[in-house]
């Protein structure tokens, strides 16, 4: 939670106001029963209505007076606690977009949303409310408790038993608490993950009619929450109770006690209703704090788990290989150098030993099965993953020299294997490759990526909507706009990541044309699983379990790579036949 | 409509308690419990008042009536405790039971709407109703029970209390606290809507974030980071703004009615104190003022609270509004009378005058007539976006076709069960989906009680069990969300897998091996003609050879079966189909010494 309070610092004037405020209303609360005493002990004593009228109008007055100091504290606690959850929940979305891959792999979007969205607002309620009663709570019992000492010391003595046996009560059950609502949330998260993933496979749930099983599933997993949240429940609503045992108990200790002093002749009869009335003001406060410490401990488990995130270190480290970024020519050669990659530090590498040459404007053509690295690879040249030994050199310099990723990355149009849009017109999707594209730009990348028939048919055409992850569209319409989207910047280098696995064979087979026909002859690289789409490469990389098993040309490896020539024969023949 | 419903939170209120009913016996005695720790709440204060009338003077104390007193203010003590206690535990129970009972209607729900709700609702609003809102709900309504039944009995109690004592400044008592309810009413009916703005703005932002964590490899290629964070931000900002106007007003209440509350108490002192003057103590004692006082600020409390609960339960039933919205979506329509069954289906599938199309007055599919024979294969080819994946949504009834039918075995397939239908069908997707958890659970997702024997045989079959028995812990290795570091080719093999475990008498393959290498593929082929041998198939096909084989091939374009027949009489057509497989054709053969 600690850590945390840095998005507090902005509102640290309202975070300070706001209880101060609040303490100023509870002075004017103390002061009330010493004009009800006054009240009773002159007005009625002397029989002088008049009085009695002063002092009702003067606790009128502290009535208003406490109004508006409360409505100010409110305030500014509101103002604070929204703001700091504001500012929270914008560094946690750009934190999380500075996170790896890999990182985002392993907390899963499920737990990232949940944390910022949940966990965030759990936080800003608790901080609401603890500007609102931290300082306040405290001040009255202490205020009270000091009271109790100027009328009988003795007496009061009762406090001073009171207080430590609350503190365990209280503290023994925040203690056991924290696990247990951290342990509710992380039921929560199951509950959401499963929900998520339900909605996002319903075409495969319901295709393999498992509709029931998930709802079993799910039955269990919310039915466990369930059972875990009225444990919780039960174990921290002895809190109430017992502090009402404790502080009644002690009510009556101090009435005894009271009654002790008035027999030796020490205390008058008002005195001990003073102490008994200071008791009750102390329970009422105590039975708010204790409530209270509740939603901390929740909030506590909240702000652990928002921690985690920001305690996730971003995944680019800072380069050690810096120089002036200015004075590097953009022309688009690519150079590997020994290049390794091991994505975890325990797990076997992915690439190992990595070296080539591809010059500008040179076609780079990479196969190779499952597994075998040629995404790893690729992903190494905009410098989405840092190698392990070795380099890759962008236009002869290390990718690591650059201060600033980005401008590596705008050199590069990317085109992943899954296609993703974001939900927006297609004008915007398309954008995204080049803020300042103008209409003609976007039209040719479309033509290049044969995308625009189907985006002039489209309602609005470039201004046609597309829905979240371009659920509006099919998987080939959306590969194409992604095509487009990495041609719209007229990258120096392109890279295909086996990126028309959706597309018609004739469709393919015009992007290829137009690719190799790109006025501004990008160096591309294509990942392919099919010969025929690498085969006019000039270089082509065979990879096999991370490794380069050959390179060369096409014709090249045909002579000389068996498991090539095998790759290109089994898809030859099929079209041999058909020809024949 | 949806804002509508959720502006009327009468019914949300009518809908909450509806899902209270199997509770009945805890909420009885839930509210009894409360009766029991208020009277005994209420008591107490009545005997310390006893006990300190026996403190009088110096040599004038008698302790033993005071301790006789203390011995019945200790029971009362333990008895309030343990009511309160067991009354959290019952409000516990029915919070948290109906919380879990409307989760699961909505997820049930989920199961039965139409795919077309599920392709036009964005996720993460769904989940963010299903999770976020039904939690804050349980909170409100926690809060609401534990509150609400103890401040009204407390009222109702300090009341006759009261009443007993001095019927007359009972009366300025009783005048003056409704003013505390009208403000409390006044300030809830205006938040109500500012928390709903919250709400709305908060499921746009979940929106957003779930977009950019979940396609963030994009975010970061194309170096949006700062533009979507720009959104966010812009987003964020509208939140703090609506949120700040929500929690602000909405805690205005406190203060307010505490005020009012001062000036009830205010009104006590004044009346009491020229009563007690006028009748020289005869009517009312200078103790009965102080209890009076006392109960005055009991009395006037509760109504801190019930205007506390009482905001806190507007924005849980703005919670359960958006909730129920879910659960009133339609569903898709019942086929519980469906008669015909399709328990081994021959495979025999004829579209007739099939018509279709996802938004009225945009026509897709028209007028589509086709005939297949049991066992036959039929290739669907195309360029992209003509339908092909449609006429799959039609075949599995993911959406049903607006006018026309289509036959299985000759039974039209609106006639048969879904479940039927779909257990007859096979379907391999073009986007794979793996669920978090492991690699068996996985592959027997379609077949739960699978053997070992059987999951690896499936494996062996779809060429999976080789790098599946390289991951670190083979078929036990957990998998996160959407399969996780799998590779596409990888996840794509266990999607076979999944359907090689047991494979239904007609089968839907869509692009299905695209990402995965060709060897791999070769085999997977090879296994797929083993399977698809005696079952009809449909492929949206893009290699060669598949189509070649297949006994019938739908080219489509534009939402329409423009041409159909075998490869080579299409090929003598010269028309469309001709003139994709030549550009494939020449293409290949172009670079090929």
């Amino acid at each position: 939670m600690r850590k945390l309070l840095r998005f507090l610092k902005p509102y640290s004037k309202e975070a300070a106001l706001g209880p101060l405020f609040k303490m100023l209303e509870a002075l004017f609360e103390l002061f009330i029963p010493l004009v009800v005493a006054d009240i009773v002990d002159v007005g009625i004593k002397n029989g002088d209505s008049h009085y009695i009228l002063k002092r009702c109008a003067i606790m009128v007055a502290l009535g208003v007076i406490g109004l508006v100091c409360s409505i100010t504290a409110q305030y500014f606690s509101a103002k604070a606690a929204v703001g700091m959850a504001t500012g929270m929940r914008g560094a946690l979305f750009a934190h999380i977009g500075r996170l790896s891959y890999a990182q985002t792999d392993r907390l899963g979007t499920a737990t990232l949303l949940s944390r910022t969205t949940s966990d965030v607002n759990q936080i800003q309620n608790t901080v609401n409310l603890v500007l609102r009663l931290f300082l306040r709570s405290p001040f009255i019992v202490f205020g009270a408790m000091i009271m109790a000492f100027t009328v009988s010391p003795k007496a009061a003595m009762t406090f001073v038993v009171t207080i430590p046996a609350l503190s365990v009560v209280i503290f023994g059950i925040m203690i056991i608490s924290i696990p247990l609502f951290r342990r509710v949330q992380s039921k929560l998260d199951r509950v959401l993950g499963l929900t998520r993933e339900n909605l996002k496979g319903a075409r495969v749930v319901r295709a393999f009619v498992r509709e029931q099983e998930s709802i079993e599933e799910f039955s269990a997993a919310n039915s466990e929450l369930t059972r875990l949240q009225r444990f919780t429940g039960r174990f921290s609503a002895l809190l109430n109770p017992l502090t009402y045992v404790i502080i009644n108990f002690s009510i009556l200790a101090i009435v005894y006690l009271g009654g002790v002093q008035v027999e030796l002749g020490h205390l008058e009869t008002g005195d001990v209703i003073a102490l008994y009335n200071y008791m009750s003001q102390i329970l009422v406060e105590l039975i708010k704090l204790a409530n209270f410490i509740i939603l901390i401990t929740k909030s506590c488990a909240s702000a652990a788990r928002v921690n985690e995130i920001f305690d996730t270190p971003s995944g680019m480290t800072k380069s050690d290989f810096y120089t002036e970024e200015e004075s590097q020519e953009s022309i688009g050669s690519v150079e590997f150098r020994n290049v390794s990659l091991s994505y975890h530090k325990e797990s076997d590498p992915s690439l190992s030993d990595i070296s080539f040459y591809a010059p500008a404007g040179a076609t780079v053509g990479i196969i190779g099965g499952t597994g075998s690295g040629k995404s790893s690879l690729v992903n190494l040249i905009p410098r989405f993953y840092d190698v392990t030994d070795g380099a890759v050199l962008v236009n002869g310099h290390d990718v690591r020299s650059y201060s600033n990723p980005d401008k590596l990355r705008e050199q590069i149009g990317i085109v992943p294997q899954k296609a993703e849009l974001f939900a927006g017109t297609v004008r915007e999707n398309l954008l995204w490759g080049n803020a300042t594209a103008t209409e003609e730009e976007i039209n040719e990348a479309l033509r290049d990526a044969q995308a625009l028939d189907f985006v002039a048919q489209m309602e609005g055409g470039l201004d046609a909507v597309i829905e979240q992850g371009g659920r509006n569209l099919s998987g080939g319409q959306r590969q194409r706009l992604t095509i487009a989207r990495a041609l719209v910047r007229r990258p120096k280098i392109l890279i295909l990541d086996d990126s028309a696995s959706a597309l018609d064979f004739a469709t393919d087979a015009a992007l290829r044309r137009a690719l190799a026909n790109l006025s501004y002859r990008p160096t591309i690289f294509i990942v392919s699983q099919r010969t025929a789409s690498i085969k006019n490469a000039d270089a082509i990389l065979v990879l096999e379990d991370g490794r380069i098993m050959n390179q060369g040309t096409h014709a090249e490896l045909l002579e000389r790579c068996p498991v090539y020539r095998e790759i290109h024969e089994a898809q030859f023949k099929s079209t041999e036949v058909t020809t024949a | 409509m949806s804002k509508q419903k959720a502006r009327a939170p009468r019914g949300t209120l009518k809908r909450v308690f509806s899902y209270l009913k199997g509770y009945r016996f805890f909420l009885i005695f839930s509210l009894f419990l409360a009766l029991v720790s208020v009277i005994s709440a209420l008591y107490l204060p009545v005997l310390i008042g006893n006990a300190i009338d026996c403190i009088v003077g110096k040599n004038d104390v008698k302790f033993d009536t005071i301790s006789q007193i203390f011995l019945q203010a200790g029971i009362i003590i333990l008895v309030t405790a343990l009511a309160q206690w067991l009354m959290n535990v019952c409000n516990n129970k029915m919070t948290f039971g109906i919380v879990r009972n409307i989760r699961n209607d909505a997820f049930r729900h989920l199961q039965k709407v139409p795919l077309s709700y599920l392709d036009t609702h964005k996720t993460g609003d769904i989940v963010s109703r299903l999770i976020a809102d039904t939690d804050q709900f349980s909170d409100g309504l926690l809060l609401g029970f534990t509150q609400l039944f103890s401040g009204v009995l407390t009222i109702i109690g300090t009341l006759i209390f009261m009443l007993w004592i001095h019927p007359g400044i009972t009366l300025v008592v009783v005048l003056v606290t409704p003013l505390s309810l009208f403000v409390a009413a006044f300030i809830a009916k205006r938040t109500h809507k500012m928390f709903q703005l919250q709400a709305e703005i908060r499921g746009k932002q979940t929106a957003l974030m779930e977009e950019a964590i979940g396609s963030h490899k994009v975010v970061v290629a194309f170096s949006q980071e700062d533009e979507l964070l720009e959104k966010f931000n812009d987003i964020n900002c509208k939140l703090q703004k609506a949120s700040l106007q929500a929690t602000f007003f909405s805690s205005i209440t406190n203060p307010s009615t505490r005020f009012v509350n001062s000036l009830v108490y205010t009104g006590v002192a004044l009346t009491g104190a020229l009563t007690v003057m006028s009748t020289g103590g005869a009517s009312l004692s200078i103790g009965a003022l102080s209890t009076f006082l006392a109960y005055a600020n009991q009395y006037t409390k509760p109504f801190n609270e019930i205007s506390g609960v009482v905001t806190e339960l507007q924005g849980a039933l703005a919670c359960a509004a958006r909730i129920f919205e879910v659960l009133d979506s339609d569903v898709e329509i019942s086929d519980a009378k469906c008669k015909n069954h399709l328990s081994n289906a021959r495979g025999a599938v004829t579209f007739q005058n099939v018509n279709f199309s996802y938004v009225p007055d945009h026509p897709l599919i028209q007028n589509m007539n086709l005939t297949v024979a049991p066992g036959q294969r039929i290739a669907i080819v195309g360029p992209t976006g003509c339908g092909k994946t449609t006429v799959i949504n039609l075949l599995m009834r993911f959406y049903d076709v607006s006018s026309g039918a289509i036959l299985i075995d000759g039974v039209n397939i609106q006639d048969i069960p879904r479940k039927e239908l779909r257990s007859s069908l096979g379907m391999v997707l073009q986007e794979t989906w793996l669920r978090a958890g492991t690699i068996r659970e996985n592959i027997a997702f379609g077949k739960p009680d699978a053997t070992d024997e059987e999951i690896i045989a499936a494996a062996k079959a779809a060429h999976a069990h080789s790098f599946i028995k390289r991951l670190p812990h083979g078929y036990e290795t957990v998998i996160g969300e959407d399969g996780g570091a799998l590779s596409q080719g990888q996840k794509q093999l266990l999607c076979i897998t999944r359907l090689m475990l047991s494979p239904p008498p007609m089968l839907i393959l869509d692009e299905a091996t695209s990402s995965i290498d060709t060897r791999t593929e070769q085999k997977i082929q090879k296994a797929f003609a083993t399977l698809m041998q005696g079952r009809t198939t449909f492929v949206v096909a893009h290699r060669l050879s598949t189509i070649r084989e297949s006994d019938l091939i739908l080219v489509m374009k534009d939402g329409n079966v423009i041409e159909q027949g075998d490869h080579e009489s299409l090929l003598l057509q010269q028309g469309f189909y001709a003139k994709l497989y030549h550009s494939q054709f020449e293409e290949s053969q172009g670079g090929t010494p």
